[in-house]
């Protein structure tokens, strides 16, 4: 699971009040990971050591001159090269200690900005849309630049690659509202435009971000209302005629990101590897409106990974070289480590290319899990220090006490500050439950976890406790309403479950007796119905555990981790909660946590899907493939029959309307 | 615009009568049409497939067959009569018996002399086509059974018949019979049946075509009379053929309602010899084809359901323009219905008789769009059968309510009603200049009545509750011989317009009784029109959808009119297939005119701007889903309504509420026999 680790300041923000932006124009990476290249939005570029939080050196221009595009480091020739005056490109070297000394020239059109990678040669991209290598222009400063865009359009971004066999120049444009992407290849030159499909009216996007995998270079692009979209174009994409339109840019959806209130102002999406996202500007979903959040999600699972409240204002700005994240917040510009380990469930779910054993991911899984209890516990110590009065009592006073002082808070009218208070009451009382074996309020937990207000991160051992209780009624509860629960913990929660199986696990009377223990909570009608068709036809998996693999399922689907036996399990819950729905399909409003008849089909061809060579193999599934088979065919030919009636029904309904109007009638029309 | 009340009528019983045979003049470019009921039919393909004459039917005349002689139109029937018409008095002009019993056809030689008639007696009869009237020449060889069919050879010297189980070729000069062609029975059970040729056609490479009631269309080699080729097109019979003019195409019509076209055409396009081919097939009508003609560009095909359907072979017209789109013609040219504005009355015209209605009344208040609760239902007040053999041709109910006259082409009646309606009684002492009329009008203030009679005269009686008196007759210049079809009066009584098929518009001062102008000719037939009660602008409507609005004070058309002109109506205007038949005007905003044709009605605001031709032309529905403010950016002077459709009359009520009668074709197919019975799929 990515994790961001604590921050340090690289240097202080100019202190000037209500200033939209921070004063930064461009970090660019130096010669290793340990060295960054700073430019000032007016006259400064710095060198620093990172891991020292010093500047090793400082070039300024004169009076009267800006930089007008970031300093680049020039790897191979070991220069410095930046922008000023936007017309005059300086090149200097690292021991150059007056810049206005050092090596000038002007260029005959202005320039947008110099970009240089590791391994490819700086690259100079021009206002206009023109881009020339740094060499050739400089073999001829005053060459005259063409002119590449209209008039109206003007470039809002743009940064640069280097593949295995080429150099590409990306930028974007915007021209009355419409956004175009251009790919410049160098060496051949060859100029490709593409059009950005088009958010919501007045939406443009707030930040772009490259990456290059696979022979593809994806496009990362936040918008205001909290999308994340990427749009993938290949490199070998064939080279178009001169003159021709700009082709559409097919986009897919990675994440919505809840916005809050409003639209999002200064934010910024970077893309940290294939299934990471650092998000700063955008808020934390369980903290309340405020932006001020830097998070990192994973597209893959849509979950929140880490989160961090970033002090001060946020400018929207965020560079990311060598697992660190640069970031500029409030007075402070911040140096944040992060790390994204690749994630061994999203490979084994077949959600990434890589593919691991079974065995590398179960020993992966108890790596994790063994972490996870570990920053459990430091939690505790912390949490342990910051008791308030109420936490005294929460942790001192016997059950029914906590139950009622839980009940009293929760009808508390003034919602305002309901929600840390129940996070904390939360964290206190799991903790609590851990360490005491003896204590355990399952009711007051179900009461919190239907406030709405917790989340996993807010409360991260309220579902190992509910494991470890085997209440799996609050477990479902907590994967049902937490959105940010790590796929670490669901499949702790299905392993555990799995565990469960093979013992012998909960009477059903116990289980009876936990939900009248917690009608107020809410004992569906799907407990209800599985208790009733539980006599005519044997549900295959026990109720504590069907209970728990619906919402679990929803988040681990195809996942080769469950063993074989789990995956004939889930098959065979699946078929009985199918055969229930074509028993009574006029009750097509279940509880809430009971899964969908659309969603059951889906769980069921994609199970399939993913092993249907093993469970064909298996002797023993093979009656149920069987059995399941006749079925689906029974239901198809039903359904087509259904498809035949009511294409009848439609037609006499449409007669019957017209049939309607009579011999004679006034009505009243309205012309416009 | 606002809201309107609107009185939605459905209980008009409008029963069109089937069609029973036609035939189309290429010289005129005109198509007569007769129905079952007698009536006559004559369209005008030129000007917009409009129906311009219509002659009213007769109980005693059952036209089976039709024939153009250059401009005279000659029908036979199984009366047993040949009748020429009188097409600009619109009646029947002269009657001869042929004395063979019903006649079944009737074939004119190509040189327009001679017209032969084929009789039940077997008999084919020859008449000499004479400049006035027509005279009976002499019989051919007599034969055993009817003559159901007959086709002269196109060099006037042979004819071929058509008859039970056979055709025989006659030679025309010695009346012998020289070609016995027998004429196979259908398979099965229908082989005792005997086999009736409908139809044949002689071509002039000697090539005989019949179709029969076995199914079949056969070719056949004249010279040798021997069979060609058969085609099997129907299990039910093939009642009517029709060849075009360069004799490369024909169309059969069948019981099942399908048209099949046969080309002559090669198999393969290298090869010369040439084959009659099946080619394609048309299914626009429910019931029998029973009549079909093959103009230059289109089939026009009707029958039993009593629509005519004129459908362009798209290998003639040019694709996607206004000759390319098939039409059909449901409903006359001309209304039915009378609306009287003061008295909330609504006269319905029959062929045999007329009924009167009263609308309801609702006090409630109603939402858009909805429906008012009926306080008082319709009621018909009276149903009034004419008297006589000939069918009505032509009535008016006054706008107060208390006069309604009728005509046919032998009499014109006049009638008091009285006591709210509930009496009727005839007006006995008439003026004897007030013959049978083509079209009725009473002023607005009911207290003249205008009849249009022979010669585009009009006849001007004052009505009051004594008597009736003969005022004078309005004069067109000398030689306006068509008959008037269109009449309006103004609401001050000063001025009456008159427009006739030849195009002419008259206007007459009705203070002097003279002629006051004549608004220039437009090459299109006017279809409705009408003087707006305070400008004095005459409105005219033509077939080609045009409109134009011309001030009869200053005697020239109105500036709206010329701008109208000068932009050009929007191009979806003028694709509308069915032609504007009434005009009429808001009394509260005198800028509104409101028009109809059979699927819309539209309110034309001259204060608005008119559609832009690159523009969509919204109509009320589609801007009613708009959103409000691109309402407002779409709407334009033309406000089309077609929330009612199959319109038969659209009429606004002094106290302006509209009155919509509609007629939906449904009603009409559902009062039709049955089909022949079809297999379809799973019945």
């Amino acid at each position: 699971m990515a994790a961001l680790y604590a921050g340090y300041t690289l240097r202080g923000l100019a202190p000037a009040q209500n200033r939209p932006n921070s004063g930064i124009q461009g970090v660019e990476a130096e010669r290793d990971s340990d060295h960054v290249v700073v430019t000032d939005s007016t006259r400064c570029v710095t060198l620093y050591k990172v891991s020292d939080q010093k500047p090793l050196s400082c070039w300024t221009v004169k009076q009267g001159h800006t930089l007008t595009g970031a300093a680049v480091y020039n790897a191979r020739t070991q220069e410095y090269v930046a922008v000023s005056d936007r017309k005059v490109i300086r090149i200097w070297k690292e021991d150059d200690i007056i810049l206005d000394k050092a090596f000038k020239a002007t260029v005959s059109s202005d320039v947008w900005r110099v970009h240089c990678v590791a391994g490819g040669d700086p690259v100079v991209l021009f206002h206009r849309g023109a881009v020339r290598l740094l060499d050739s222009l400089l073999s001829a400063p005053q060459q005259p630049i063409e002119e590449v865009l209209s008039p109206e359009e003007a470039i809002s971004w743009s940064t640069n690659i280097v593949t295995e066999s080429q150099q590409f120049v990306i930028f974007t444009t915007e021209q009355k509202g419409d956004h175009f992407l251009y790919l410049q290849r160098l060496n051949p030159n060859s100029l490709q435009r593409y059009h950005l499909e088009r958010e919501e009216p007045g939406l443009s996007p707030l930040s772009f971000s490259v990456s290059y995998r696979d022979k593809h270079i994806r496009l990362l692009y936040l918008y205001p209302n909290g999308h994340v979209y990427e749009s993938v174009v290949s490199v070998r994409a064939p080279v178009p005629e001169e003159g021709a339109q700009a082709l559409p840019l097919p986009r897919s959806l990675l994440l919505s990101l809840p916005v809050g209130e409003g639209l999002l102002q200064a934010a910024s999406a970077q893309e940290l590897d294939e299934a990471h996202v650092a998000v700063v500007g955008v808020p934390h979903p369980s903290a309340g409106s405020g932006k001020d959040f830097l998070c990192i999600w994973n597209t893959n699972f849509q979950t929140l990974q880490a989160g961090k409240e970033m002090a001060g204002k946020i400018y929207g700005q965020l560079w990311s070289f060598w697992n660190k994240l640069f970031i500029p917040h409030g007075k402070t510009f911040s140096v944040i480590p992060y790390d994204c380990p690749k994630s061994s469930l999203a490979s084994a779910l077949g959600k990434q290319r890589q593919s691991l054993t079974n065995d590398q991911v179960l020993e992966l899984i108890k790596v994790r899990i063994q972490f996870i209890l570990g920053s459990l516990a430091k939690h505790f110590i912390i949490k342990m220090l910051n008791k308030s009065v109420f936490n005294l009592l929460m942790q001192t006073a016997p059950v029914e006490e906590v139950q009622r002082e839980v009940q009293l808070l929760l009808s508390r009218t003034d919602t305002q500050d309901l929600q840390t208070s129940v996070g904390q009451l939360a964290s206190t009382l799991a903790s609590r439950s851990l360490n005491d074996p003896a204590f355990y309020t399952p009711s007051s937990l179900v009461q919190l976890v239907h406030t709405r207000y917790l989340c996993h991160s807010v409360c991260p051992d309220l579902v190992l406790l509910a494991l470890e209780r085997k209440d799996y009624f609050l477990c479902q509860l907590c994967l049902q309403f937490f959105p940010d629960i790590p796929e670490v913990v669901t499949c702790a929660s299905l392993i555990a479950q799995e565990h469960e199986a093979g013992l012998n696990g909960f009477s059903l009377a116990d289980e009876e007796d936990r939900s009248d223990n917690l009608a107020e909570g809410g004992a569906t009608a799907q407990r209800d119905n599985e208790k009733a068709s539980a006599a005519e036809q044997m549900c295959p998996v026990g109720l504590h555990k069907a209970v728990l693999l619906y919402p679990a399922s929803a988040r681990l689907l195809r996942s080769n981790i469950c063993t074989m036996l789990s995956n004939v399990l889930f098959l065979q819950y699946l078929q009985f909660v199918y055969l229930k729905f074509s028993h009574d399909a006029c009750k097509p409003t279940q509880g809430l946590r009971s899964p969908s008849l659309t969603q059951v089909m889906d769980w069921m061809g994609l199970l399939l899907d993913a092993h249907f060579t093993v469970l064909v193999m298996t002797p023993d599934v093979k009656d149920l493939l069987l059995n399941l088979h006749r079925f689906v065919k029974s239901q198809v030919r039903f359904v087509s029959e259904l498809g035949k009636i009511e294409g009848s029904l439609q037609e006499l309904d449409k007669m019957a309307l017209k049939r309607d109007v009579g011999q004679y009638s006034i009505e009243i029309i309205e012309l416009f | 615009m606002g809201e309107f009340k609107v009185h939605r009528v459905r209980f008009f019983d409008y029963m069109p009568s089937a069609i029973r045979a036609m035939v189309f003049s290429t010289r005129t470019e005109r198509l007569a049409l007769a129905r079952a009921d007698g009536a006559l039919e004559i369209f005008n393909f030129s000007d917009n497939y409009f129906q311009e004459k219509v002659l009213p039917g007769h109980d005693g005349r059952a036209v089976e067959a039709l024939c153009w002689v250059g401009p005279r139109l000659f029908s036979a029937g199984l009366n047993g009569e040949i009748t020429e018409y009188d097409l600009e008095n619109l009646r029947p002009r002269y009657t001869v018996e042929a004395y063979g019993g019903p006649i079944w056809t009737i074939s004119v030689n190509s040189q327009g002399t001679l017209l032969a008639v084929g009789c039940e007696d077997g008999t084919v009869k020859m008449f000499e086509v004479l400049k006035e009237r027509i005279q009976f020449q002499r019989n051919l060889d007599r034969q055993k059974g009817r003559i159901i069919s007959l086709s002269w050879h196109p060099s006037g010297t042979l004819i071929a018949a058509g008859m039970m189980d056979m055709i025989r070729i006659f030679d025309a000069e010695t009346g012998r019979a020289t070609h016995r062609l027998l004429v196979d029975r259908g398979a099965g059970a229908s082989k005792s049946k005997e086999v009736v040729v409908w139809s044949i056609a002689f071509l002039s490479d000697h090539t005989i075509i019949s179709s029969d009631s076995a199914g079949k269309v056969q070719i056949w080699d004249g010279l040798n009379g021997t069979l060609i080729r058969t085609h099997l097109i129907t299990k039910w019979d093939v009642l009517a053929l029709s060849v075009s003019q360069d004799e490369s195409s024909l169309v059969a019509g069948t019981s099942e309602g399908t048209v099949v076209q046969f080309q002559f055409i090669s198999s393969t396009v290298d090869r010369l010899d040439k084959d009659w081919v099946r080619t394609r097939t048309f299914k626009n009508h429910s019931h029998d084809v029973r009549a079909l003609a093959h103009t230059e560009t289109a089939v026009v095909s009707g029958g039993m359901d009593t629509q005519l359907v004129v459908r362009p072979l798209l290998d003639k017209v040019e694709k996607n323009t206004r000759e390319s789109a098939m039409r059909k013609v449901s409903f006359p040219h001309r209304s039915l219905v009378c609306c009287a504005k003061k008295a909330g009355l609504l006269l319905f015209q029959f062929p045999d008789h007329l009924e009167l209605w009263r609308l309801g009344e609702s006090d409630g208040y109603g939402k858009l769009g909805g429906s008012l609760p009926v306080k008082r239902g319709p009621e018909k007040l009276i149903q009034l059968k004419r008297k006589g053999e000939d069918h009505i041709c032509c009535s008016a109910l006054s706008p107060c309510g208390g006069w309604l006259a009728y005509s046919t082409v032998t009499s014109f009646r006049l009638y008091r009603l009285q006591n709210g309606s509930i009496s009727i009684c005839k007006v006995s002492k008439l003026p004897k200049d007030l013959l049978p009329a083509h079209q009725l009008c009473f002023s607005t203030n009911s207290s003249k009545l205008f009849a249009s009679s022979s010669n585009s005269s009009v006849v001007v009686v004052a009505l009051n509750e004594l008597e009736c008196k003969y005022l004078g007759t309005l004069k067109a210049k000398y030689g306006c011989r068509q008959p008037v079809h269109q009449l309006s009066a103004s609401d001050n009584g000063k001025w009456l317009a008159t427009a006739n098929t030849d195009c002419e518009v008259h206007v007459y001062n009705l203070d002097k009784l003279k002629l006051h102008c004549t608004v220039p000719v437009y090459g299109s037939c006017p279809t409705a029109m009408a003087i707006h009660p305070t400008t004095s602008n005459l409105v005219v409507v033509h077939a080609d959808q045009q409109i134009f609005e011309y001030s009869l004070v200053k005697k020239e058309y109105t500036e709206w009119s010329r701008r109208l002109q000068k932009q050009g109506l929007h191009s979806m205007w003028l694709e509308r297939d069915t032609p504007i038949t009434h005009v009429t005007f808001n009394p509260k905003n005198p800028a509104h005119i409101i028009v109809h044709d059979m699927f819309m009605f539209c309110i034309i605001d001259k204060s608005l701007p008119l559609p832009e031709a690159k523009n969509v032309l919204y109509n009320q529905m589609a801007l009613r889903s708009l959103p409000e403010p691109d309402r407002v950016l779409h709407s334009h002077g033309f406000k089309i309504c077609k929330d009612f459709q199959h319109l038969l009359c659209v009429s606004l009520l002094e106290d302006h509420s509209l009155v919509v009668v509609e007629r939906p074709l449904l009603d009409i197919v559902s009062q039709l026999p049955a089909p022949v019975r079809q297999k379809k799929f799973a019945t």
